[in-house]
Parts: C-alpha cells; structure tokens; sequence
C-alpha cells in the first residue's frame, strides 16, 4: 500500500510522470542547462501532415477566417492618417469543444489510444478539459478533468463551473478543488490509482498539435488574400498557444510579427484563497501568462514543450475592461458572440492595428465559444456581487482586485508593452540559479534559442549576474 | 434517505490547514484543500452522513453525501447596464446617431 500523504505523494512525481506520460526526457538532457528541443519535439511528435490527417479525422481544424470590417472601420477613426491595418479572426470556436483546445486535445487523446491507455487525466479549469472530454468521447476512452473551481466559501468562478458543466457533458468525470497549488497532489494521486493518460497541456504532441493552427492561418490567408498575415496576436497563458501557432506558421515559410497578449491581473495572488474570485478572467492572464514565460518548466511534465520567449516578437498587456469593451463591441458591431480568451488578443489587436498601416493586415488566432457563465454579463456582475467597483474611465488606472474601469471612449483602448529583454534575463537568470552550472557554450546557444537573442545578449546578462 | 443507486454529489477535505503546501499564501494555508465529485450512492444514506460513490469512469470516492441530482445554476448574471451604453457607443461612433 503505497502512502497518501502530501510529501510522498509529491516524492513520487517523477514516477508517476514517467509512466502517465510515457515520454523518457532523460534522453533529450545535456546533463547542463541546455536541452534539446528540436529533438524532443520531432521523436515524440508528429509530423504536420500526421496532425492534420489526425484532426480532420475528428471534425477538428479548418476553421473560417472572418474579417472584421466594421471594428476595422471603427479603430480607423483614432488611428493617424493612412494607418489601420485591417483586423481578422481565425473562429476556432467552430472546433467540436468550442476552442482551439481540440487540436491540442485531438493529438494527446490520439496518442494516449495508441499507446493503449484505457482513459485521459487533465488538470484544467479552463477549454482544455472540455477539448479532451470531447475528444475521449470520439476515441471511446474515459476522462477525468481535475479543476481549481471554488473558493473555501464554495463561491465558484462562474466560468469555470460552465466548464464543468461542459465537461460532464461530454461524458467526463469533473474532481472539483478549492484553491491551491496542491491541485497537483490530487492530479497525480489519480493517474496513479488509474493508469490513465496524462494528456498535459504541456506535452509535445499537445503543442505540436496547434501548429495545424498556424500552418493554416498562413495557407488560408495566401488562398484569399495573396500574402501572410504581417501580424499574428495570441492570447497568452501557459504559453502552449502562442508556441505552436508560432511554430506552425513557421513550418509555411511565414514570418509575421508574434504578438503575445494577456490581461493584465498584476498584484493578484494566483493561490490566494481570498483573491480567488476577485479576478474576473481565469485564464489568457498576467498570473500565467508572465511566470510561464518567462520559466516555462513549471508545469507538469519535466520539461514543457510550450516555449513562448522563443516565438513572441512583443508581449503586450490589456485591462479586464478593455477586454470586456471589446467584447461587447464584436457582439454589437460584428454580430459575434464570443467568449473572453480570444477577445484579449482581440482588444490587443484593435490597439496595434492603429500603429499599422491601412494595407497590413493583423490576426486574432482564436475564438472561443460563451454562454452561461462565460458570457461578460454574468462575469461582470459577479465582479460587482464580490465587491469589484465597475465603472467608465481611463483602463490604464485600473486596479486589477479593485476595480473594472471600462474605457470612457474606444479611443482609451490602449496596450501596455511588456519589458521582453527585461523576461529574458530573468529566464536567463532562473536557468543558471536551478542548474548551478559554469554556462558551456551549448548553454550560451541554448540560452540565445530560449530568449530569441544572440549569443552576445545572452553573455552580456551572465557578466551582470 | 437517498436510496442507493441514486445520483449524488459528495464532498471531502483532502487536506487539512496542517497538510498544505508550503509555497501557498497565508491566507489558504488557514482553511483546507476542499473536493467535490459525483456518481452513483452505493448505499442508502443520509444526507451529511459519510457514503462511498462509484463515478462516471467507474472509481470509487468517499466522502459527505451533500446533494441528490445535482444541478447546476450559473446563469447570464444580473443586468448590466453598462454594456448597453457601450454597445450604443460604438453604433454611434461608426454609423452616426440616427442608425444605432
């Protein structure tokens, strides 16, 4: 009978991992800080043709992409003469789940099957649990999602429950916790107790599996328009969507601008039972979006295949205000009911376009879909029931916990640029305090992949270390 | 009583203030790791008593028995008025007064 506690629960991670994921990282370690990526991802990935047979199989991929003319239209009235780039949308809504999620999902719950796994394990509260409870149900296979979903009031999230609801409807068991890292605990408990699948966001077949997305943007947008998108934003995380999109524009020969975009919660602890509902997005945040990136290895697997400082061109910020404008703007205006993730790249975009010339063009990678509990009227008025003040202003003196200040005017939409040579060191940092290690000029190599700099930058910050 | 076989939703603590982890704020460390699941009541109970469930993927699960037929009852929220100011604002901005 093997322990239940916390401590020896924890000290059999590796264990658990190993088995649950059925990938051996030793063989990608250099036994430094460096380690090889490119490798990981080609021996236990797929190639982007076995993705996309693997997608199209199960309904997933080949979503529109929408131009939107009268939000163009709209962004032209601030922006200086002779800019606003025209805006697009890749609606990944239309996946079977309601969110780019499903090529994600479609690949790990593909290659759990394979590998014989009788069931599929996440740990999400977000459109991922809904992604693999769909996609197990296609495959015949049982899935678990385990959520952070509830305060020690039993508040919940509002989004988060309609994500539990989605989850149990497509046939998945949902463990709902309260708030707390130790979700983990609970996480690897199961997977050991039911020899399922880890279907990890952060594996390679889960990230290579949104570069179908980037690889079609790019196919679909030379199809219709003649040319690559010149600027791609993607609501950032833990990193994974950015990644893979990145990589599979790439992988077509596309270079445009990457643009990583989250709200801003700054000043909100991410475990803080008390600040648990006081935040009005539960994901495409600050609290992941900035810790993820700048150390990706902090999820659970060993190392994380969703890498976004090796992609990201820009990092911006969006007030939870904004965000909400803009929604309620794509409703009004666009005809366009959509959920929060895709419109926090989508009020970035309204912002950068105004820097952009008339005859550029600038996308938003997703949608997602909303309803109960996800809609911005009930996440607004559950902001205001938990004593958030809600009010017209100017976003930029939003105080994330405290208020929700939606823009006096649209003009007042504006994004906030991210230090990113300022994550980049701190990357390097981190590397160099958890390894221990003399950097070799491998590290040095590595480091400059990592931080999308040179050898030079990456030396530079190590003399100042 | 809940009769066996039916549908409920349980609770427990899966870890106590004493067992939490070290890294979380001061805040959650005063009050436990709290979990809910649902499934299959393996024996007639009341509710607030200490019951076994079977879930939907076929595990066992203890805790307190603390809803029959669970449903849920998030919704569209309350009214609010700010967004329709907004969705006024942008008609007006980009149509002109008389179209919105």
């Amino acid at each position: 009978m093997k322990e239940k506690d916390y401590q020896s629960v924890m000290g059999r991670k590796a264990e658990i991992m190993l088995k649950s994921v059925g990938i051996d990282y030793s063989k990608f370690e250099s036994g430094s800080i460096a380690f090889d990526y490119e490798k990981m991802m080609r021996e236990t990935g797929y190639t982007l043709e076995e993705m996309q047979n693997i997608q199209y199989s199960v309904n997933v991929g080949n979503t529109p992409i929408l131009e939107l003319k009268n939000l163009t239209a709209l962004a032209r009235k601030f922006a200086p003469e002779g800019k606003g780039a025209r805006i697009f949308i890749k609606d990944e809504a239309c996946n079977p789940s309601g969110s780019f999620k499903a090529r994600r999902a479609a690949n790990a719950v593909y290659h759990a099957k394979r590998l014989g796994y009788k069931g599929v394990i996440a740990a999400t509260s977000g459109n991922y649990g809904a992604a693999v409870a769909s996609q197990a149900a296609i495959a015949g296979l049982k899935c678990i999602i385990v959520q952070e979903c509830y305060d020690s009031k039993g508040v919940g999230q509002p989004e988060i429950i309609e994500k539990a609801r989605k989850c149990e409807a497509l046939g998945a068991e949902v463990v709902q916790l309260s708030v707390g890292p130790e979700l983990f605990y609970k996480f690897l408990l199961l997977l050991e107790e039911t020899e399922y699948f880890n279907a990890s966001l952060y594996t390679p077949f889960g990230i290579a599996g949104v570069e179908t997305l980037g690889y079609e943007i790019s196919m679909q947008f030379r199809e219709k328009y003649g040319k690559d998108p010149d600027a791609v934003v993607c609501t950032n995380a833990g990193g994974g969507n950015l990644t893979g999109t990145a990589r599979g524009l790439a992988k077509a020969g596309a270079a445009p601008t990457i643009i990583g975009a989250s709200v801003n919660l700054s000043g909100l602890h991410m475990a803080s039972d008390g600040q648990f509902n006081k935040k009005s997005f539960t994901t495409g945040h600050t609290g992941f979006g900035m810790p993820f990136s700048s150390w990706p290895d902090r999820s659970d697997v060993p190392r994380s295949a969703a890498r976004p400082l090796r992609y990201m061109d820009r990092y911006v910020t969006i007030a939870q205000g904004e965000v909400f404008y803009m929604t309620e703007a794509l409703a009004s205006l666009e005809g366009l009911e959509k959920g929060p993730a895709g419109n926090t790249a989508l009020a970035a975009a309204f912002s950068i376009a105004q820097e952009m010339d008339q005859d550029q063009t600038i996308i938003v990678q997703e949608t997602e879909y909303t309803g109960a509990g996800k809609h911005i009227q009930p996440q607004i008025s559950f902001a205001k029931d938990n004593g958030i003040e809600v009010f017209f202003g100017d976003p930029k003196d939003e105080v994330p916990g405290k208020n929700i200040i939606f823009p006096s005017h649209p003009s007042l939409i504006k994004v906030k640029d991210v230090d990113l040579d300022h994550m980049r060191k701190s990357l390097i940092k981190t590397a160099v305090n958890t390894y221990q290690v003399t950097p070799t000029e491998a590290d040095i190599k590595f480091l400059a992949e990592e931080t999308k700099t040179d050898a030079a930058f990456v030396k530079e910050v190590l003399k100042s270390l | 009583m809940v009769r066996k076989g039916e549908w409920v939703r349980i609770h427990k603590n899966i870890l106590e203030p004493s067992e939490r982890a070290p890294q979380v704020p001061e805040d959650t460390k005063k009050v436990p790791l709290e979990m809910w699941d649902k499934g299959y009541l393996q024996e007639d109970a009341e509710l607030g008593g200490q019951v076994k469930i079977i879930t939907v993927t076929g595990r066992e699960e203890e805790g307190t028995l603390i809803e029959v037929n669970p449903y849920y009852e998030h919704d569209f929220g309350k009214f609010v008025p700010e967004l329709l100011v907004i969705s006024k604002q942008v008609r007006d901005i980009l149509f002109g007064g008389d179209r919105s």
